[in-house]
């Protein structure tokens, strides 16, 4: 049907190599006018790559594009949104501290500019060296507010230009994202994994706007890995692995599980495969527990839960509802204002991370380049990171080298880190092989409770199945797992009972199949549980 | 800033003020005090204005800089030497070398700046550590130039150092009559008292003037012109700017230059507006002190002025304090040594720095590089 | 042979040495310019300052002499570098230890009525100077970690502070009371609290191996203890510090106190071991020098060790290049400034001599925000 529609944008060949990866290779794709085609493919497949390359952050090594038939030259984003392309970014670029009026203008700030054109190029004496006078201009706060609101009213998108973009929610702030690329007249729009940060109902009312978008003449070019999305969305799907183009297809001619095994390279088993749960004695149990964010503000009111041995409770949400500073204040790396933690019958609340660790905790930090890892460090010491001050590894204050050594050896071994040696710099590896010594560290403890935040973010599908698999097996050796994850096929896949958080509170407890994905989908975005149909 | 940062500031302004005027009361009216105290104080200020300005540049920009210690030593230096070389060619009309000495001294400071921008910004290099390399380049340099050129038996000068052509003259604002003709509306004499304490509150030299001026225009080219926004963008979110086709590294090379050159402002305070003469070292850890002015007033212009005032008032106070030391009671004999009350500019910046009015937050990139 | 002549750049390139090495090497040559146009002969200023530095056992001595106080207060530095900060305060450290243990030098026998035996009142002499700037260094880590204070600008208001309270004790209660002294210095220090030298016709004393012990202490203490392990963990990722239960307050406040008690023994070993009495604005100049050390030295002990004699023999031979040139010894703080540079800039370095990019950053501070 769409394929009568006129070619928009092209790239043929493209090429481009980072230090030792090639990210992409003679890559070929082609957008239609007003539809939507979707980029599916693993992290790491090169799909942003090529979108950066689009959108002028980096330049190919070989190949051309094309935008509306001519051969174009995109050197920077000014060039991109000179040819009418805009992108969203899957992390955003607004500036937290800005209003949206701010955000959008920037970079645009004369309102009677008209397209948003490169100025021609001169050499900065011509030009004046700090742009003529026209950087010391007046910024036209009001009539660009002005602006906003009525293109925000012509395509359906409410925000307030005054708002303190850090203030609003994600699913708003990326309605400014979309604003940006609109105001500065793009028809062309990448959206760069939009639905990560976003309930299953904002990702429909996002669909729900591509749609409109698309009828008004843009086209979208739809990047994810998330295959229900795909046949949800597209008018046609291109499925890169490994740099390269695999496939062609479209949502007709397609189900989950093809898409899957054509984006992996092989058959991928979907559901992780698990017996019933053994729960045990309780292991860890929350009440009331009072966390206030980095700015002082109430992140987690009055929670109150509790995780048996041998079972998983995995805490759905949207992020920003609490689940970090939830996380944070059990493993005693944030302070709770109130409340109580008990682990196998001690007080852990606002005790620091040392004894709560003793007391057999292990954490899959959330960040694992920031609290997981010493970057700088070997493999080796990393994977002594908690326990460097006990024997073997340390007696009487000395490190014992020998000892680090067989332990590095023998995890590496185990655990399956592909590393070159134990003495290589984890900054060095793969973020798949960076999580995989963090979980071998923290695995291989005596532990009673694994708390798992956001486990598999960012880690290509060989890794994230083998990290689900550890903790099932971990749960069925009888340990408590908390698992807090926002990716809500995660949850289903490895929870016994789920805990939905909003907004600092848990709102409902209930067992794995009681509810589906679209009641649980309701109830993250903030729906009562009674209209949900959970009588509690 | 929020008002609680401004009380505190007020607060301990007027501490500093009752102190001296506590002890030269029963000799000069508190008001003269008080009058000649804000003059001082807005004098002594202006290096730190101008320092803590010249951070406010390069960090809004996410660039740190703790050079301006040495941007200001270097300005002071060149400044003075190009004044007094200009005095040799235009003799005892003092202006034309003052002004020549200002114009070399800011731009010395723009070159330091420059090389600030290039290692922090072009090598990458630990930014703490490009600042202090500013510092150590600026010792070194001004302190062998200061013995080559005038200690030396074959230096320039012989030995001596040549005559210099004085400081920056004091502008007379006609305040005292604007008040005095106010004031007559409402009282027979005209407050001549009042009018003219006032009046010498605005009896400042051009620098002192200059700084003030540009408080309120750094004030609007931040928060209210194209450049501004382009340059908070870039100190909060880099990539951001970079998406919607900002030249981060054009935006902070610019913003690191003009922190040179307000920094290059600050240093020719020293040698061409307070003093007629060049010291090594002669800066004396203002330019660290500027930036704690800085860091309280919360990397904002009027903010940082506010907490520059503080530190001039307490360096008014040990000013003024001479003038009084043999009235200074025997139980308050510990203000008759300027070693100690030296320290309270000191100690008033590591008070500040503890956060005890509450935390303010630096741009969220300061200090990195902008990696693509 | 294209091959050959590439692994071979390669290796260079790698090979720790070698961007310390060129960073001397030009800075020498453009401070070579500079004498040149100062009117100075370059060639004849080289041979100046080798001669001084090197070029007899008494000129050795010296170089060793001025190394001893570099080593300390380098290491006093590097240390810090280790657990993530940076201590500009190594000046004032140094001058409160110099302080402290000339006090102890000279008052305390009066004080007590008696003569010390040798050894106790030498212990405690150096025992009063660690102790002063192990407290002057501890104060901006326990800001640093209670309350965020950024200790670069903490430590240099500590430095102002050290001067002006040496500045008043040493023009009021501590002055040399003899009746022929006009400065502001302490008395000599007692015989009993006095370094011996180590060679009879020579000054350079005890303090030197005191200095190289305290690199080999430094080292192991980093490299092969618990603690060590912490200090570099805080250093490297204090999130993941703290993660790993490690107290990161507390080793922030220690690992600034033992680099504080470095410069503070380094004061103190110059009062005992060499000037016997503390002088106003001996150490002037110590702090900034002590940060060039440790960054030419990539905070590594041995790697300070040599910056430190370098410096020293700069230092050392530049009196007798101004005695040949006429240069003022002036412009060894410019070289030094130079080397600096490229030291921190190594991307300047390697443009320059055509190396390949490092891949190692050396992440040595944190913006005002950690």
């Amino acid at each position: 049907m769409s394929a009568e529609k006129r070619i928009v944008l092209q790239a043929k060949g493209i090429t481009k190599r980072f230090p030792g990866v090639l990210a992409n290779n003679k890559v070929n794709f082609d957008l239609r006018e007003g539809e939507i085609h979707v980029l599916l493919g693993e992290n790491g497949a090169g799909k942003s790559t090529l979108m950066n390359i689009l959108y002028g952050l980096y330049q190919q090594d070989e190949g051309e594009i094309f935008i509306d038939g001519q051969p174009v030259r995109i050197q920077d984003p000014t060039d991109a949104i000179h040819h009418g392309v805009g992108m969203v970014h899957q992390h955003f670029m607004l500036v937290p501290v800005f209003t949206v009026a701010e955000n959008i203008m920037l970079g645009a700030e004369r309102l009677h500019q008209g397209s948003q054109g490169r100025e021609p190029e001169r050499p900065w004496w011509k030009r004046g060296f700090f742009n003529g006078l026209q950087n010391l201009e007046r910024l036209e706060r009001k009539q660009v507010s002005a602006r906003i609101r009525a293109i925000s009213r012509q395509y359906g998108l409410e925000v307030d230009p005054d708002a303190i973009v850090g203030d609003l929610p994600v699913g708003v702030q990326q309605r400014v994202e979309i604003l940006k690329a609109l105001y500065r007249q793009a028809n062309i729009l990448i959206l760069d994994e939009p639905t990560a940060v976003l309930t299953p109902q904002e990702a429909e009312d996002l669909f729900r706007i591509m749609r409109d978008l698309t009828a008004r003449g843009v086209s979208i070019i739809f990047i994810t890995h998330k295959l229900k999305e795909v046949l949800a969305v597209a008018d046609r799907i291109t499925v890169m692995r490994a740099g390269e183009v695999v496939g062609h297809t479209t949502p007709q001619e397609s189900d989950e599980q093809q898409l899957a095994a054509m984006m992996v390279g092989r058959e991928v088993i979907l559901q992780v495969e698990k017996a019933d749960a053994n729960p045990g004695e309780v292991v860890l149990e929350v009440n009331d527990l009072r966390v206030n964010d980095s700015r002082d503000l109430p992140a987690v009111d009055g929670v109150s839960f509790s995780v048996r041995a041998g079972e998983v409770l995995g805490v759905a949400g949207v992020q920003g509802n609490g689940q970090t500073e939830l996380a944070e204040a059990v493993t005693g790396l944030r302070k709770a204002v109130g409340g109580a933690i008990r682990l196998a019958g001690h007080d852990i609340l606002n005790k620091p991370p040392r004894p709560i660790t003793e007391i057999g905790m292990a954490h899959i930090p959330e960040d694992r380049q920031r609290h997981g890892l010493v970057l700088s460090y070997t493999v080796a010491d990393n994977l002594i990171l908690c326990d460097y001050y006990k024997p073997p590894f340390s007696q009487r204050g000395v490190l014992q080298n020998q000892a680090i050594d067989e332990n590095a050896r023998r995890l590496i071994e185990s655990y399956d880190v592909r590393t070159p040696s134990p003495y290589v710099p984890a900054g060095k590896l793969s973020g798949g092989n960076q999580q995989k010594v963090i979980v071998a560290r923290e695995l291989s403890r005596n532990i009673k409770l694994l708390v798992a935040s956001q486990p598999t973010r960012g880690l290509d599908v060989g890794s994230i199945e083998y990290i689900h698999k550890e903790i099932i097996a971990m749960r069925d050796r009888g340990i408590a797992v908390l698992l807090i994850s926002a990716e809500l096929d995660e949850i289903l896949a490895l929870s016994d009972r789920i805990a939905v958080m909003y907004r600092g509170q848990i709102v409902a407890v209930v067992n794995n199949g009681q509810l589906t994905r679209e009641q649980l989908g309701l109830l993250m975005a903030g729906s009562p549980p009674a209209e949900v149909g959970l009588s509690l | 800033m929020d008002w609680k940062r401004y009380l505190f500031i007020a607060l301990i302004i007027i501490a500093l003020f009752s102190v001296v005027i506590f002890v030269g009361k029963t000799q000069t009216p508190p008001l003269v005090i008080a009058m000649s105290m804000l003059a001082t104080t807005l004098m002594v200020a202006t290096p730190l204005t101008l320092g803590a300005l010249s951070g406010v540049f390069c960090e809004t920009s996410a660039v740190i800089n703790i050079g301006i210690e040495g941007m200001m030593l270097a300005a002071a230096f060149f400044g003075w030497l190009a004044a007094i070389y200009m005095n040799t060619i235009f003799g005892y009309e003092p202006m034309p070398s003052l002004i020549t000495g200002v114009v070399v001294a800011v731009l010395t400071g723009g070159i330091f700046g420059l090389l600030l921008a290039v290692l922090s910004i072009t090598f990458k290099v630990d930014q703490i550590i490009g600042g202090t390399v500013v510092n150590m380049l600026a010792i070194g340099i001004t302190g062998f130039l200061n013995r080559q050129l005038f200690f030396e038996k074959n230096s320039v000068f012989g030995g001596q150092v040549p005559h210099a052509p004085g400081t920056l003259p004091i502008i007379h604002l006609p305040v005292p009559k604007v008040v005095g003709g106010v004031c007559s509306l409402f009282t027979a004499d005209g407050c001549p008292t009042f009018a003219n304490a006032l009046g010498k509150v605005f009896d400042q030299r051009p620098i002192a003037i200059l700084a003030i001026v540009l408080v309120f225009v750094s004030h609007y080219v931040i928060f209210h012109t194209r450049w501004g926004l382009r340059t908070r963008a870039v100190g909060e979110h880099p990539r951001a700017a970079d998406t919607v086709g900002i030249n981060v590294t054009r935006v902070r090379y610019i913003n690191v230059v003009i922190g040179g050159l307000l920094a290059g402002l600050g240093g020719a305070y020293f040698t061409l507006e307070s003093v007629p003469s060049f010291e090594p070292l002669m800066t004396n850890g203002r330019g660290f002190i500027a930036l704690a002015a800085m860091i309280f007033g919360n990397w904002t212009p009027i903010g940082s002025w506010a907490a520059a005032l503080v530190f001039g008032a307490a360096q008014a106070m040990q000013i003024n304090l001479q003038f009084f030391r043999d009235l200074i009671p025997p139980a308050w004999s510990f203000l008759q040594q300027s070693y100690i009350v030296g320290l309270t500019p000191y100690l008033l910046t590591m008070l500040i720095l503890t956060g005890i009015v509450g935390k303010t937050v630096p741009p969220a990139a300061d200090g990195q590089p902008y990696e693509k | 042979m294209s091959e050959n002549k590439r692994s071979f750049q390669d290796a260079l390139s790698e090979s720790p040495l070698v961007v310390p090495i060129l960073a001397i090497f030009t800075s020498m040559v453009l401070g070579g310019i500079i004498i040149a146009w100062a009117g100075g002969n370059p060639v004849a200023a080289y041979i100046g300052l080798y001669q001084g530095a090197f070029g007899s056992l008494n000129a050795l001595s010296e170089t060793a002499v001025w190394a001893t106080p570099y080593i300390l207060a380098g290491l006093a530095v590097a240390f810090a570098f280790k657990g993530g900060l940076f201590n500009i305060g190594a000046e004032g450290q140094l001058a409160l230890g110099a302080v402290a243990a000339a006090w102890v030098g000279y008052a305390l026998p009066d004080l007590l009525g008696a003569e010390l035996p040798r050894y106790l009142h030498l212990t405690l002499a150096l025992g009063a100077g660690t102790l002063a700037g192990l407290i002057w260094g501890a104060i901006p880590g326990w800001l640093k970690a209670h309350t965020g204070g950024h200790e670069v600008i903490n430590t240099i208001m500590m430095n102002y502070i050290a001067l002006n309270m040496t500045s008043f004790l040493l023009n009021g209660v501590m002055k040399d009371p003899s009746p022929t002294n006009v400065i502001a210095r302490t008395p000599l220090i007692a015989e009993t609290a006095r370094l011996g030298t180590l060679f009879a016709k020579y000054r350079v004393h005890w303090g030197f191996i005191m200095a190289l012990v305290a690199a080999a202490i430094v080292w192991w203490l980093l490299e092969r203890t618990t603690f060590g392990f912490e200090i570099r963990t805080v250093g490297a990722n204090p999130d993941a510090a703290q993660y790993a239960g490690i107290n990161v307050k507390r080793i922030i406040t220690w690992t600034m106190a033992i680099s504080g008690l470095l410069a503070g023994l380094a004061g103190a070993v110059e009062v005992t071991g060499l000037n016997y009495r503390h002088e106003l604005g001996f150490s002037v100049g110590y702090g900034f020098d002590a940060i060039a050390i440790a960054l030419l030295g990539k905070t590594h002990p041995l790697g300070v060790v040599l910056a430190a004699l370098l410096f020293a023999a700069m230092r050392n031979g530049g009196t007798r290049m101004q005695f040949m040139t006429q240069i003022p010894v002036d412009i060894i703080s410019v070289i030094q400034a130079l080397i600096l540079l490229f030291v921190a800039a190594d991307a300047i370095i390697r443009y320059i001599y055509r190396l390949k990019a490092s891949e190692d950053k050396l992440v040595l501070t944190r913006g005002w925000g950690g």
